[in-house]
């Protein structure tokens, strides 16, 4: 206990505090400490892009950010991006156009197009592309994901 | 489309609704394996042998176990000797339980890289992680074989003493110290090819590939002090990890509850269990609920992997484009343990064209790597790769255009497959025909490098037993039970099914993936065969719901249940005229009527339904750097009905994309020493949205008789054609045969580099 830290910062609009040890990685911290599981593992070293958040603006992904240098910052996850019930326009187009098959990629990709669409509201399909990249699929073979995509800047 | 469909006017097939278990995708709600937790709960970590063939001296724990946080360390000395080695599994061949239990922990000899010695449980991972590394193991280092010609060479290392020969269906007998052998074959080769007027031989291979779901392998276990074990996993098969997870620790089958949690990707290579038996064991030394979550590293070198290859083709052709005879020397790599893919690989290579003179020599080869598990059309790829690099260099050599010369030779339904039964009701003609017609096909292809190419393939679904449970309930909802795990929607395509077999709206109907204590035995979610067979049982559970709700009505109407019928949710008397009732009205009184309507069914279905694929691409070579880019993609193929054309597309769509992954960058790096050196999703790299453009689907529609809407399964087919069909675009581009797959830049390069002296010549 004794070299755990206690970091304070904005989750999903609502501030947050927690203990963490320095080796703690963000992901872990969110995972197994705050039981925000909907933020996924799939290398936790930087390769996959299932563990993508969005911290202070900026797109990360949270297996390569340790949760103590959080201290301060604000975090979006996938569990704040729809709005009560109300589902994000990415959200209902990856439903609509079956943007997903497994589904443990998802949450990653659909942090990764609201990083896009946040800074791009209206990508055309090689950006789309081109930002995804950094996030892995290895179901969809990223078309129906990418149209997904494109769905929502239409919406 | 529909008019191919055996039953016209579908209200449900052949839509695209809205799967159920999405939303809870989409917000991050859905429980995969790593997302469960217990109280108590302690984290699992495996050490891992750094020596690919070595003999273990001695495992040393004492400093792991003195670790504050360290509540249970196992070794293979706490696996128990297996009670029967081989399980006897039918045509599904031979399963042996002791490579099972010893591929989990090893006991006294290490057979690959990563392949597990010790495990530690601890209160939390990094401090198993800890304990894992002060586990001090000596090994005697053994010479290990990475591939399957030196496997095969006459002075090769001997990786077992003794070993079982795997089998599927053919069974292959033990041939060299590291390998099995299996010959097929029909007709008189030598007079085939002593009819031809051209006679081409090749050699092809292929490197070891991971199936690369982005979900690790994770498990969570308890072991109570009765002796119940409940796992909490991500499997392709619960039954399945049930029954082999019973006969490692050795506790009744009826002890054991598998409750399989969502699925992130398995492709074949979730269906075998891991690291089950060790979270068995430590949470039976513990008393705690243990988990173990793979790190991807381990995934790459412990778990998977599909077969590194060699391939050797004597196929002879008549000036007229008629085939008269192949040889056929095909080499599968097993892995550490003897049963790779190779009769797949076998039936894919020649379940095309009719060859009546035709010999295979397949081998079955023990490696030192991890233990070859299906991946998607197991064995096909490979097999592709090289026959229809082969059927194209014919039709080039004889001057006939590619789709032609395949027509020529084309294996129609009822003609003999190579184990000798025949090729089941499809339409392979048409198939080849759509494709011709086709405007990708019709387009002209311009510009400095470019080239098209195309393959065909044939795949089979499987069949045999699945099971499912439906209960009507008295608001009209209906609860769907099956026992295969939804690996990419086929909850959805299940619950269309019953909705169009019931009548009613597909809304109605919840679809669950159910525990091995809640519903009859299935096999695993494989071979192509969620959809089409545990969807043809659920078409069968809900006939007989719809004979007991026609009782019913019966009941009410005080006549014969043979005089009511029933179409679209509607219950009518026969014999009294506008007297009905509807599916919802029914169930509302179903307590009236002697209480509630549910059906269990655990039955067969036919194995060996053929799909076609058809796969056609443009490519640009860029002959400086050697990288291939994919200008334009078309994925023709027969599903036999489409239930849900979206997430149909969908399956061609992602298995073209491992395909093209497989043909253009992944295999498995090993040094001379036998690890494995790119072990992490940086190195082992798939594709990205980057690498592929959008893929174009087109969709056939041939009935399958062993289904009641006519569906063919869908899942696998689309793997197998884009490394053949891309190396035959690359040809068609630069001129040159890449025979050695992945077709990576240096190879490509180096081809064509060598290539050029001649053309200037
Ligand atoms: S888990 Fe963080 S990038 Fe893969
Ligand atoms: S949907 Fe399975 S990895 Fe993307």
């Amino acid at each position: 206990m004794s070299n755990k830290s206690l970091v304070t910062a904005t989750i999903n609009g609502e501030d947050k505090e927690f203990l963490c040890e320095p080796r703690q990685s963000l992901l872990e911290v969110l995972r197994d400490v705050l039981y925000l599981t909907g933020t996924k593992e799939g290398c936790n070293d930087g390769n996959c892009g299932a563990c993508s958040v969005i911290v202070d603006g900026v797109l990360l992904d949270s297996c390569c950010m340790l949760a103590v240098e959080a201290e301060g910052s604000s975090i979006e996850t996938i569990e704040g991006l729809a709005t009560g019930t109300e589902l994000h326009p990415l959200q209902r187009a990856f439903l609509e156009e079956t943007g997903l098959q497994c589904g443990i990629c998802t949450p990653g990709f659909l942090m990764a197009a609201k990083a896009l669409l946040d800074k791009t509201p209206k990508p055309d399909e090689q950006q789309v592309r081109h930002w995804l990249a950094g996030n892995l699929c290895r179901c969809t073979g990223y078309d129906k994901l990418v149209r997904s995509v494109l769905k929502a800047v239409e919406a | 489309m529909s008019d191919a469909s055996p039953k016209n006017g579908f209200n449900v097939v052949g839509t695209s609704p809205i799967r159920p278990d999405g939303l809870d995708k989409v917000t991050g709600r859905a429980q995969f394996a790593d997302d469960f937790h217990l109280p108590n709960m302690l984290h699992g970590k495996i050490l891992r042998s750094p020596h690919a063939h070595a003999r273990i001296v001695s495992i040393d724990t004492s400093a792991a176990e003195a670790l504050p946080g360290v509540r249970a360390v196992v070794t293979g000395a706490d696996f128990p000797a297996v009670r029967h080695e081989l399980l006897n599994l039918g045509t599904a061949g031979v399963l042996n339980i002791r490579e099972m239990s010893e591929n989990c922990m090893a006991k006294d000899k290490v057979l690959y890289d990563g392949h597990a010695v010790a495990a530690v449980a601890a209160d939390n991972p990094h401090d198993a992680e800890l304990a894992m590394n002060l586990i001090k193991v000596e090994y005697e280092l053994l010479p290990p074989v990475m591939n399957v010609r030196a496997a095969m060479a006459d002075d090769a290392p001997v990786v077992h003493e003794n070993f079982h020969p795997g089998g599927f269906i053919a069974p292959t007998e033990k041939y060299l110290p590291n390998a099995s052998r299996v010959q097929l074959g029909n007709g008189d080769p030598e007079q085939g090819f002593a009819e031809a007027d051209l006679v081409l031989e090749r050699e092809y291979t292929a490197e070891t590939i991971h199936q690369g779901y982005i979900e690790s392998h994770v498990t969570t276990v308890t072991w109570d002090s009765n002796d119940y074990v409940t796992v909490w996993t991500a499997t392709q098969g619960q039954f399945a990890l049930r029954d082999h997870l019973a006969d490692i620790i050795q506790v009744p089958i009826s002890n054991i509850n598998v409750v399989p949690l969502e699925i992130g990707g398995g492709f074949g290579g979730k269906e075998r269990l891991y690291i089950d038996p060790v979270a068995a064991f430590l949470s039976k030394k513990s008393q705690c609920p243990v988990k173990i979550a793979m790190r991807r590293d381990e995934v790459f070198r412990a778990t998977g992997p599909s077969s590194g290859t060699f391939i050797k083709l004597k196929f002879g052709v008549k000036r007229d484009g008629t085939l008269t005879a192949a040889h056929l020397h095909m080499a599968y790599e097993a892995g550490a343990y003897a049963g790779g893919p190779l009769f797949l690989g076998i039936m894919s290579a020649t379940s095309r064209y009719n060859i009546p003179n035709i010999h295979i020599d397949g081998f079955d080869v023990i490696v030192n790597k991890p233990t070859m598990r299906p991946y998607r059309a197991p064995g096909a790829p490979q097999a592709l790769f090289a026959v229809e690099q082969m059927i194209d260099e014919l039709a080039h050599e004889l001057g006939m255009d590619p789709i032609d010369f395949r027509m020529q030779n084309l294996m129609r339904t009822g003609d003999r497959l190579v184990p000798g039964f025949p090729l089941a009701p499809i339409d392979t003609e048409k198939m080849m025909e759509t494709v011709k017609a086709h405007p990708h096909y019709q387009a002209p292809l311009e510009g400095a490098n470019r080239g098209r190419g195309l393959a065909y393939s044939i795949w089979f679904n499987i069949g045999e037993i699945s099971s499912a449970r439906m209960q009507v309930n008295p608001d009209g909802s209906v609860t769907l039970a099956t026992a295969s795990p939804d690996l990419s929607g086929t909850r959805i395509s299940l619950a269309m099914q019953a909705a169009e077999a019931l009548g009613i709206d597909v809304e109605q109907v919840s679809p669950t993936v159910s525990d091995t204590q809640s519903i009859g035995f299935s096999l695993p979610s494989v071979g192509s065969r969620t959809t089409y067979s545990t969807g043809a049982i659920v078409c069968e559970v809900a006939q007989e719901i719809l004979k007991q709700m026609c009782e019913r009505a019966a009941l009410l109407w005080e006549t014969d249940a043979a005089d009511v019928s029933v179409e679209h949710g509607v219950f009518s008397n026969k014999t009294e005229p506008g007297q009905s009732i509807t599916f919802n009205e029914l169930a509302a009184r179903m307590f009236e009527t002697g209480g509630p309507i549910s059906h269990h069914r655990t039955g067969h279905t036919q194995s060996f339904i053929p799909g076609t694929a058809v796969h056609l691409v443009d490519v640009e070579v860029d002959p400086d750097t050697g990288k291939v880019d994919i200008l334009r993609y078309t994925i023709f193929q027969d599903v036999g009905k489409a239930v849900h054309p979206d997430y149909v597309e969908g399956q061609m769509q992602g298995a073209a994309v491992q395909g093209i992954g497989m043909a253009l960058n992944e295999e498995y790096f090993y040094d001379d020493e036998g690890r494995l050196k790119n072990a992490s999703l940086l190195d082992y790299r798939l594709p990205t949205s980057l690498d592929v453009p959008m893929l174009e689907t087109v969709v056939l529609e041939t009935p399958n008789p062993a289904h009641p809407f006519g569906v063919r399964g869908c899942g696998e087919i689309s793997i197998a054609p884009p490394p053949a069909a891309i190396a035959n675009a690359i040809h068609d581009a630069v001129g040159v045969r890449l025979n050695s797959m992945p077709m990576a830049p240096h190879k490509v390069c180096a081809a064509v580099n060598a290539a050029k002296p001649a053309k200037a010549a």
